[in-house]
This record gives C-alpha cells, sequence and structure tokens, in this order.
C-alpha cells in the first residue's frame, strides 16, 4: 500500500464525519427526528443515516414541515422514500394553521417564514429532543456561524453569542427539559460536495432538479413557476423555458435557473461554474433583508 | 486525489484577519458575484472608495453593527489542488475559548502579526494554545508589509522573534511569510514587491502542507459509539449480526488483527470491518466503519477497542492541562462530567496545580481557574478509562469537562502535563519529530 492508500478523499472525508455524527445522536439523546423536506439535502442526509446504521433500519422518524405551497414532485418522492425505507413520517402543516386561524397568509403570500411555528409545535408535540437539519454553513452567513450540534432553548431560539465550544469530535449534546438540539451532519459539505457525492453515491433527486421545459415568468430576477400559488401579476410574461432547480423550497418564493444541465455530471460542471450564491440566485425569502436567515434563526427557524 | 485541510486564524484585533480572510477568498476566486456584490454596496453606503473585503467575513448583524466578530465562522474555498474548512476566529484576547474551539481540529493555525508591532503577548497567547493543542503545523503570516514600504530587515526581525518565541514553545513547523492583505501581496500570488523573499505566498505554502499526521503510524484506537445489533428487522441474513460501530480514533485496523478492550482488558480477534458499501480489508483514521469479533464479549458504547500490540493502560486519577471556558471558575472539589471519546464519566477536581503563565509558558500557583485560563488539575474518576498523553495522541488524549446540571461545556482538557515543564514539552515534540 503507498501513504495514498491511507488518505481519504474529500468526500469520503465528509462522509466519515457525518456518519460519526449522526451515531452520536442515537446514542446520546431519547427522541431524535430527522426534517426531511425532499430537498437535496436531506436526502443526502438520509442516505448518510442508512449508511450509518446498516444493516439495521434508520432508528428515528422523518418530520416534514409541509407549507402546502409544495412541488407535486417533491412530495411524490417523499412519500415513495418513506415507504421505500419504512420510515415514519410526522408532518406539521402550515395549511391547517392557516385554516384554523392560527397563522395569518402574508400579503406577499410567501410562507418559508410561517414554518417556524409548525415546526416547533411539531418538536414538542413529538417530544423530539435531537433534530438533524440539512443545513450547511456555506449556504448563508447567519449559518457560517453554526455548530454542528447547536443548543435551542424552549422557543427554538439560537443565540449567536451562546454557544457551546465545539472541541475535537467530542460533542456535547447535553440539555435541559424542554431544550433540543439541532444537528447539521452536512455542516461541513459545500454545494459542490452535495453534487459530487450525488454523483459518485447514484442518489435518485426529484426531476425537477434537472433541466426541463417549464412554464415560467420572471420576477425580482427570479425565474418563479407558474402554479396554483404562483401565479403572474399584471405585466408579468409566461413563457416556456428549459431550467432548473437549485434549492427546492416553497414554490411561491423558489425560483429556478435557465439550465442546459441533464445529468448529474451535468449539473456538478455548472455548479463549478457558477458565479452566483445557491441562495442568492433562487430564495426571495432571503433577500427580504442582510439578516433574514439570521433573523428567522434566531426565532427558531433552520 | 483532492485533499481536505483545516486551517484555523489567531491574531489581535486589527492585525487585519478579517482582510486577509476576504482576500483569501476573492483572490482564490471562492467569492461568488452576488456576496461582492453585497460588499461593494455596503462599502458605497460607508463611503468607503474601494470594497471592504473584510465585510465578506461580518456575518451577523450584531457584528456589522458593532464592528466586533462574535464567535467563529467557517469558510470554505478549494483550488484546483486542495480544499479548504478555514475556522476564523475572533481576535479579541477574552476569547481564547473560540481559538481553542477552532484550533482544536485545525491541521495548520494561520496567525496573524501587525509587522508594525511585532511579536505581542496575544501572538505569545495563540503560538501557546498552538502548541498546547498540538497542532501540527503554524503559518505567521506578517501583515501589513506595504506599511513598512516592504523593508526586509523589519520582516527579518520580526520574524526572528516570533520563531524564537515558537521554538520555545515547542513548535518547530512554523514558517514565516511577509504579506499585504489589504493590496494582496503574498496572499494567492508572490509579490514582486518582496523581491528579496523567496519563499511561497500563503495560499502555495497551505497547498502544500501535509494532512494531519500519517494515521497508520499511530496504534489502533477506536471508540465504541454504537453496537449494531439488528435482529429480525432486518432480515434472516442479519438475524445474529452484532457489530460495533465507531469512527476510527487513530491508527489501522485490518481483518485478522488481535484487539483487547478497554477498560475490561477482554481480546479477541477482528473478523469483519464492514460497512453500507460492502467489506474492507483494512480501515484507517477517521473512517467510520462497524467492527465485527471472533468472540461474543461484553462490549458496549463508551468502550476503546485497541490493537492488543499497544494497550493503554487504564486510570482513575487523570492529571490533565485544561482551557477552562465557562464564565464562573473553577475551584478544588468541583463535580464535573468528563467526556472521553464516547464515554462520560463523573469527575471530582482535586486540585488545582497551577495556571500557564501564557507570556513564558510557566506554571504560577493558583486558587481557582477563571474564564480563558488554562491551567493544570488533578481530577479523581468515577469509573476507570483508557487515558493517553494527548502529547503522544491528539484523539485518545483529549476530554471535555461538563457541567453536570446545565449540560454546559466547560472545559477543553489534555491529559498529561506537557506545560508543567516547557522545556520537557519541548524535548518530547523533538523527540516525537525525530521518530516521526
Amino acid at each position: 500500500m503507498t501513504l495514498n492508500d491511507y488518505r481519504l478523499t474529500q468526500l469520503q472525508w465528509l462522509e466519515s464525519e457525518a456518519i460519526h455524527i449522526i451515531r452520536e445522536v442515537i446514542a446520546e439523546f431519547e427522541r431524535p427526528v430527522l426534517l426531511f423536506s425532499g430537498g437535496k439535502d436531506s436526502i443526502v442526509m438520509l442516505h448518510l443515516a442508512v449508511k450509518a446504521f446498516w444493516p439495521s433500519p434508520v432508528p428515528f422518524p422523518v418530520l416534514h414541515v409541509d407549507t402546502g405551497h409544495n412541488f407535486p414532485e417533491v412530495l411524490a418522492y417523499r412519500d415513495a422514500t418513506v415507504e421505500r425505507l419504512g420510515l415514519r413520517l410526522e408532518v406539521s402543516s402550515v395549511q391547517d394553521y392557516i385554516d384554523d386561524g392560527r397563522l395569518r397568509e402574508r400579503s406577499d403570500g410567501m410562507r418559508n417564514t410561517l414554518q417556524t411555528q409548525p415546526l416547533l409545535d411539531g418538536i414538542t408535540e413529538g417530544k423530539f429532543d435531537a433534530v438533524f437539519g440539512g443545513g450547511r454553513r456555506d449556504e448563508e452567513k447567519a449559518r457560517a456561524k453554526e455548530r454542528v450540534f447547536s443548543l435551542r432553548d424552549e422557543f427554538g431560539q439560537w443565540d449567536p453569542r451562546n454557544q457551546r465550544p465545539e472541541l475535537w469530535n467530542l460533542y456535547n449534546g447535553r440539555h435541559t427539559p424542554g431544550q433540543h438540539v439541532r444537528v447539521f451532519p452536512l455542516s461541513n459539505w459545500t454545494e459542490l460536495d452535495v453534487w459530487q457525492y450525488i454523483g459518485q453515491e447514484g442518489i435518485a433527486l426529484p426531476e425537477l432538479y434537472y433541466a426541463h421545459q417549464r412554464e415560467v415568468y420572471e420576477r425580482d430576477g427570479m425565474l418563479l413557476a407558474v402554479g396554483p400559488v404562483s401565479m403572474p401579476r399584471d405585466g408579468e410574461t409566461v413563457e416556456k423555458r428549459q431550467v432548473r432547480y437549485r434549492t427546492v423550497g416553497d414554490m411561491s418564493c423558489t425560483g429556478a435557473v435557465e439550465s442546459d444541465a441533464l445529468t448529474v455530471d451535468d449539473v456538478i460542471a455548472e455548479v463549478a461554474a457558477t458565479r452566483i450564491t445557491e441562495r442568492g440566485a433562487t430564495r426571495a425569502d432571503d433577500r427580504t433583508s442582510e439578516a433574514a436567515m439570521e433573523d428567522r434563526k434566531k426565532e427558531g427557524y433552520f | 486525489m483532492a485533499t481536505l485541510l483545516r486551517l484555523a486564524t489567531a491574531g489581535s484585533v486589527d492585525d487585519g484577519k478579517s482582510t486577509l480572510v476576504g482576500r483569501l477568498l476573492y483572490d482564490s476566486k471562492s467569492v461568488l458575484a452576488d456576496q461582492m456584490e453585497a460588499v461593494e454596496r455596503v462599502s458605497t453606503d460607508r463611503g468607503l472608495g474601494t470594497a471592504d473585503l473584510a465585510l465578506l467575513t461580518d456575518g451577523l448583524r450584531s457584528e456589522r453593527e458593532q464592528g466586533i466578530t462574535i464567535d467563529v465562522a467557517y469558510r470554505y474555498f478549494a483550488t484546483p489542488k486542495r480544499s479548504f474548512i478555514l475556522a476564523d476566529c475572533p481576535g479579541h484576547v477574552q476569547y481564547t475559548r473560540n481559538t481553542v474551539t477552532g484550533a482544536s481540529t485545525a491541521d495548520c493555525v494561520v496567525l496573524l502579526v501587525d509587522v508594525r508591532h511585532g511579536l505581542q503577548e496575544q501572538t505569545q497567547r495563540h503560538l501557546a494554545v498552538a502548541s498546547l493543542l498540538r497542532v501540527p503545523h503554524v503559518v505567521v503570516v506578517v501583515n501589513k508589509i506595504d506599511l513598512v514600504d516592504f523593508d526586509e530587515e523589519t520582516y527579518e526581525r520580526v520574524s526572528a522573534a516570533v520563531l524564537e518565541s515558537a521554538r520555545s514553545l515547542g513548535l518547530y513547523d512554523v514558517a514565516t511569510i511577509p504579506v499585504s492583505a489589504l493590496e494582496g501581496d503574498n496572499v494567492v500570488e508572490r509579490s514582486s514587491r518582496t523581491p528579496w523573499y523567496d519563499g511561497q505566498s500563503l495560499l502555495e505554502h497551505l497547498e502544500k502542507l501535509s494532512p494531519i499526521g500519517e494515521p497508520h503510524s499511530e496504534p489502533l484506537r477506536f471508540p465504541v459509539q454504537l453496537v449494531i445489533r439488528p435482529q429480525q428487522a432486518a432480515g434472516d441474513e442479519f438475524r445474529d449480526y452484532r457489530g460495533y460501530a465507531g469512527q476510527v480514533a487513530s491508527g489501522l485496523v485490518r481483518v485478522g488483527d488481535p484487539i483487547t478492550v478497554q477498560p475490561s482488558g477482554r481480546t479477541s480477534t477482528v473478523v469483519g470491518i464492514d460497512t453500507a458499501d460492502g467489506p474492507l480489508d483494512a480501515a484507517f483514521a477517521p473512517q467510520s466503519v462497524t467492527l465485527r469479533l471472533a468472540d461474543d464479549i461484553d462490549i458496549s458504547r463508551g468502550d476503546l477497542i485497541v490493537t492488543s500490540r499497544s494497550v493503554p493502560p487504564v486510570t482513575q486519577d487523570i492529571d490533565g492541562t485544561i482551557a477552562w471556558l465557562a464564565e464562573r471558575p473553577l475551584v478544588p472539589g468541583a463535580k464535573v462530567l468528563l467526556k472521553h471519546g464516547t464515554k462520560t464519566v463523573q469527575a471530582m477536581v482535586k486540585a488545582i496545580s497551577g495556571k500557564l503563565d501564557l507570556d513564558d509558558a510557566r506554571l504560577l500557583p493558583a486558587e481557582s481557574l477563571a474564564l480563558n485560563d488554562i491551567g493544570h488539575v488533578n481530577l479523581r474518576l468515577a469509573s476507570p478509562i483508557p487515558a493517553e498523553e494527548y502529547l503522544h495522541s491528539r484523539s485518545t488524549g483529549a476530554f471535555l469537562l461538563i457541567d453536570p446540571q446545565e449540560g454546559s461545556t466547560l472545559a477543553a482538557g489534555m491529559v498529561g502535563d506537557a506545560l508543567l515543564d516547557t522545556k520537557a514539552a519541548v524535548e518530547a515534540v523533538a523527540e516525537a519529530t525525530v521518530l516521526a
């Protein structure tokens, strides 16, 4: 064996670290849950969880905070995955909160900020003490400050001034009743790492991550899909374009990018060459202010 | 093969750390257009003529409002040769805890010094932390070289002082580079304005550093995280499956190797190394794998599987060097939890035998340890653990102290009294270097 045989590639290193983190949570917490949206990061996280416990099944349920504005392809993917892996699916539905008056629809129709309450209630009702999230530190400047194990109080709040030091790979998950810990196994991954890993592992994704024809209209520099919850306003023209999605969230505020990337390799090449960040390109909710993500995190969002 | 190198920054408040990190990201083309537009917009709003690259690393609302850095931020950038994870640590003296956080996982500390001020107390403090945590490489960026007209003599004087201080702390792999972070000299490209400097730019240097030691040269240490026992859940094929899941902390394990389990001392042989992708013949640090053994012995989370060729002794009494990270001081008699590998045990602080004077790396007598103090303590544990000197094992020599009530992390701990006698530490490191 040569020296290189004893070194891990970047993706092997990241995988190994994530599996270590996921196993630590199962060992030290009573009731973990994995936040699963059907987006690529949560799909990769679930793939890693399957690997971490093989040949045992994944020992925790998944929780989906459903904004009611989902892409149908993503919901279909979610249900098929849960079925295939024999997981229990919990759903916290924003629509339920709007229907019974606990939440009010915003004037702009965006629902991402409305997710916080259903998320926190879902955590409380499920008595979950550890919640896996697919957040990565390269996504956004507030996330760059996040620990792998992020302690939250009974309001789910993140206090960037009062984070636990995180030393070596000795994670401290201790918490008092009412508190819970958000855990981010993909903290050290970048968007490119995620795509390279998807390619390496042959992980199937919802089709909208790859280039396809779709009816879209332009608003605030973003291409929004025409759908029941995202209709063009006066003066906005609908065109059929070849697009794909870099993130899949709420349909009413997640934009598509023009793309010819039909395969994983095409996407990897595109991501490697892009000059725009993932969120800068496609998330209207992160554009509302300089600190939009930070403010939502402090309130208890991921 | 793309490898990953972990960096931590250190330096005093106004040494230009944020500017250096911004410059490194910008010149290595790791800043995307929308991020740069945001920086240009804020710079213009503030009436600055050019984009302030330091704003690339000013993350939080309150940081921007107060112009201070609150906590470690993690940045990611890559060159065709290597990917980097950079822990950007605040420079304030009172945030030594953040430097400890960043340095505990770092392969290299990038330490900034202002060429006009030379070696500062904070420089020595950060060198001491790098030495204490056994960070394999240190690069000292002698910054603001443009402000002394790229003068070679000034640089050489600062460089010599830093290297001497580093050596007295037992740090050998230390490089110094003359840099202007503001103007980009010797950050990514070598500068024509320092013709007397024939070394590499910072990025070239970072691309060529060897990653953390040769993992296979250390003896096998495998803390057991979980026992994998699927029983009927995974079907008949795995009905009797029993594997021990964990991440190899150090060394190499092969099928057929004789192993010992600590603290019980029971022995067996490795008959399988499993992953979801199929079995392996060998695994090495830091791979996450599952081991199967020939004998059905009692093993659970918290146990340490080691090679029978090198078995660490177990002990209930630990002498350790700790960095105290909590607001309230540590006093003798305190009851804490100690986390070592995957095991957490109760511990009592029997004595505080000294506090480190960071200026000359000597131990001074101390009654208590305050926030950010580094000191030496004697701990008595409720049950034995296989602890090894941190000086010889960065993985099994490290521990946390945890508050039993609140659960907060109180201290970063390193087994051994390496800093009791700096000279001994220096000699030990020199010896280890020769052996490696």
